[in-house]
């Protein structure tokens, strides 16, 4: 186990790694020769130079928020580095459950987040070679590719069953909920089918909602996740509360294992610090630094850190060569947590809506 | 701090994440409650039958007597709660801190509870009209040469509760005799009776499988609806469209109950005051029997003004006042809404507060912590006025002018309705009507209620379906 001293030069070393980076991802992207239009057009309104002048994580700040209104809507091809702009480009929705979805444009990114994650999955319970099931939304979200990816790294090979959230979230408001029950009985019937069919699947990507509902199905069947042959599940969302955490543990998974994330389509994947009955399945995750950072921030003043275990908004910076966001504000909420010796950096707990946006929102769709 | 827990067929569960219940005028904390998720009701359900099959052990009689045994515990003994006990004078004070609701006023929904419980044996004899019980537990059997057969549409009864008025949890008392298992989601606000109410129904020896207690949020309510057969569910009028017409669901919104005088009695109309006063002012004008629209074909604005008159002395009181007929929004902002909603709709002409004249402020009394509706009583000049159909959650009446031959197809879905007429053709027009479920003949109040009746359908007629039986 590290120290506090090991521990904090590890912080003070992950630090310097991100200020290298963020000065070498500033100077791609604002470079002619490589940035992609958005971020050119915009520097060049400025009266300031950000190659120039941002030589740190904090300097960001110069940047003010991040507007995702500016995600939505075409040209698709502004944010395409130019030094990209030969390769194949994919596009990735997110949500987009009111008007024009905003879009991020990737080359390899989706790869290079999955395998990164893939890399600190435990063999013993998502075995290399093993087929997966990803089950789950896909159609204009990256979810299902980077899963599949994710499963083709470890020398798997993915089955796919899609739901669609944003016909979920029109069943919700319409108040169809006959129609709802019946898409998510034909969504976990395909789930059914797969496990059943001798496809030696091992892992699985889905969601809390799905997860539950497929239990339960097993259940009713005489059977559990893990005597299908389940020894290893990833899953994520603000569903997967501490109290869902438990539940799942105690009553779903019949002893397979089981890690949360949280990610999206701007972020790329956050793993989870360990969680289980030792902790009362506290949920800590911690963005993959430096390609994207977290911060947990004032809602009032999102230029303030809160102070460690203090509730604030979560606060996304993206770094990558394919996709620039500084500071961008998330509809979610948590509270502060302390690196720790895998992640050496801010993270984030009890990850939930936004309060002030949670009536509004509809969340858990699937 | 008192906590609740979830109850899974009568095992507490102590969740990982609890809701805080405060008081409404101070802000201190009261009790903590476990929440459910959907998961651990969807789960659980799948053992509904069992809580039947524990129920079915007993017999009906007995468990008749045990509930009854019930009704005395639930009034008078001490009862566990947390990690002691709760007197019946500690559930009137907790559940007026949270609800917002006069101790007199938890006293009195306290005392309709227990009534219902001690007479459970009549109601049931008159919602089956004379049933043997045992021909529910057996399914089957002989009454008066003719065989008869029942068959339970539901091992439970799912309950999607509401905060504002506990006079509501008398529709669920005679599902236990019926042995019929019972799944409840309390109102955030109001833990209280659920919880007292079943640990009354176990000290009394009901077996504690047939209940299940999930608190949490709208989610773990779609949940109860979606995993028991029947349920019940309490909520505005989009929970009652969302429902209307699903067979499974009886939905139970707001009432707009009205007492209607016909042309021959409304000469008299003085002499009913008193019935509308009540009919609009018991129970803070919480329930969905209070009166919300008088209707009348002429002296509409005279009516009004004395109504308006004499609810117009009520105040607003601390809820420890023996006095207050007022009972608090504990939920901020409601008051606000609604009071807005109501000067919005005041600006369409023909309609009048005409409570605003013995005010000298406005009808929305702002508190620090919580608000109060102050009565009001609005004339509406004619039933097309979009006021003559609102209906909020205090002492608030429409008197509404309207041509007797015009009422019944202008007053809407009633559920109360309180004709006062002598005239034959006009009472067998009411008791043809049928938009109005409870149908009172004569100056009766629209909150005085006849337990031995149903209540938007019958509770019976919803867990039972009656069926052809024959053996060889």
């Amino acid at each position: 186990m590290n120290s506090d001293g090991d521990l904090q030069a590890s912080a003070a070393a992950a630090r310097e790694a991100l200020d290298a980076h963020v000065r070498a991802i500033v100077a791609w992207h604002f470079d002619p020769e490589t940035g992609c239009p958005f971020w050119l057009d915009w520097a060049a309104r400025q009266d300031w130079d950000p190659r120039a002048e941002i030589q740190s994580f904090d300097d960001l700040h110069k940047f003010g928020l991040f507007e995702d209104e500016a995600l939505r809507g075409g040209p698709v091809r502004r944010w395409v580095p130019k030094a990209y702009a030969d390769r194949p480009i994919y596009t990735f929705e997110t949500g987009g459950t009111t008007g024009t979805p905003k879009s991020r444009i990737s080359v390899d990114d989706f790869r290079i987040d999955y395998e990164m994650f893939a890399d600190n999955l435990p063999d013993e319970h998502f075995p290399r070679g093993a087929n997966w099931l990803m089950l789950g939304p896909s159609g204009p979200r990256r979810l299902r590719l980077a899963v599949e990816h994710l499963a083709q790294y470890r020398g798997g090979i993915s089955f796919c069953v899609d739901l669609d959230p944003r016909w979920v979230i029109k069943l919700i408001k319409k108040g169809w909920t006959e129609h709802l029950h019946a898409y998510q009985e034909h969504v976990i019937d395909q789930a059914v089918t797969i496990l059943q069919s001798g496809h030696d699947v091992r892992c699985m990507f889905t969601t809390p909602k799905l997860l539950e509902a497929l239990a339960l199905r097993l259940d009713d069947m005489g059977t559990t996740l893990h005597e299908v042959g389940i020894t290893g599940i990833f899953s994520g969302g603000t569903e997967f509360t501490p109290q869902w955490n438990r539940f799942a543990h105690e009553e779903l998974l019949d002893g397979a294992y089981m890690t949360p994330t949280y990610g999206n389509t701007l972020m790329g994947l956050a793993a989870s610090a360990p969680s289980g009955p030792d902790n009362g399945y506290k949920i800590s995750y911690y963005a993959p630094q430096p390609r994207a950072v977290i911060q947990v921030v004032d809602p009032d003043d999102p230029d303030t850190v809160v102070a460690y275990g203090a509730t604030g908004r979560v606060k996304l910076t993206t770094l990558t060569k394919e996709f620039f966001m500084p500071a961008f504000l998330e509809r979610d909420e948590g509270e502060r947590e302390r690196p720790y010796a895998a992640y050496p950096w801010d993270g984030v707990s009890g990850v939930r809506p936004f309060a002030k946006f949670a009536k509004s929102t509809t969340v858990g769709v699937y | 701090m008192i906590h609740f827990p979830t109850l899974r067929w009568g095992k507490p569960y102590e969740s990982l994440e609890t809701d805080e219940v405060r008081h409404f005028a101070t802000g201190e904390p009261i009790a903590r409650v476990s929440q459910a998720n959907p998961g651990i009701v969807a789960r659980d359900l799948r053992k509904a039958q069992k809580a039947r099959d524990a129920l079915r052990g007993v017999p009906a009689v007995e468990l008749l007597e045990r509930v009854r045994k019930a009704a005395d515990l639930f009034m008078h003994a001490d009862l566990p709660l947390g990690d002691g006990t709760q007197s019946p004078e500690d559930f009137v004070r907790q559940q007026s801190a949270t609800t917002g609701l006069s101790e007199h006023m938890a006293r009195m929904n306290m005392d309709k509870l227990r009534f219902v419980l001690e007479h459970l044996d009549e109601i049931l004899d008159s919602l089956t009209r004379g049933l043997d019980l045992e021909i529910l537990t057996r399914g089957y059997g002989e009454e008066n040469g003719l065989m008869r057969s029942y068959q339970a549409t539901t091992p439970a009864l799912g309950m999607v509760l509401p905060s504002n008025s506990p006079g509501v949890h008398t529709l669920w008392l005679p599902v236990i005799p019926m042995q019929i298992g019972l799944v409840l989601k309390p109102g955030p606000q109001e833990p209280w009776t659920p919880w007292r109410m079943a640990q009354a129904f176990f000290e009394a020896g009901v077996p504690p499988e047939s209940i299940s207690i999930y608190p949490g949020g709208a989610d773990v309510g779609a949940a109860v609806l979606k995993d028991t057969q029947r349920s019940l569910i309490f909520g505005g009028l989009p929970t009652v469209n969302a429902y209307r017409g699903n067979p499974g669901v009886q939905v139970h919104g707001p009432g707009f109950s009205k007492i209607l005088l016909g042309e021959d009695c409304v000469d008299d109309w003085e002499q009913h005051l008193d019935l509308m006063v009540d009919s609009v002012l018991v129970n803070s004008g919480r329930s969905c029997i209070n009166c919300s629209g008088i209707w009348a074909p002429r002296h509409t604005r005279e009516i009004a003004a004395a109504l308006a008159e004499r609810l117009a002395g009520v105040e607003a009181l601390p809820p420890d006042n023996d006095g207050a007929q007022l009972a608090a929004f504990t939920v901020k902002g409601q008051a606000e809404a609604i009071n807005g909603d109501i000067d919005e709709t005041l600006k369409t002409p023909g309609a009048e507060d005409m409570t605003a004249v013995y005010r000298s402020a406005s009808r929305w009394v702002e508190q620090e912590r919580c608000d109060y509706m102050l009565p009001t009583v609005v004339h509406c000049d004619s039933p097309e006025h979009p006021m003559a159909a609102k209906e909020y959650m205090f002492p608030f009446a429409t008197v509404v002018q309207c041509p007797q031959d015009k009422m019944l197809g202008a007053i809407g879905d009633t559920l109360v309705g309180t004709g006062i007429t002598n005239d034959a053709a006009f009472r067998q027009q009411l008791l043809d009507a049928d938009n109005i479920d409870r149908l009172n003949l004569g100056p009766v109040p629209t909150i005085s209620l006849n337990w031995l009746q149903p209540h938007e359908g019958n509770i019976v007629d919803f867990l039972y379906r009656a069926r052809a039986f024959q053996e060889a």
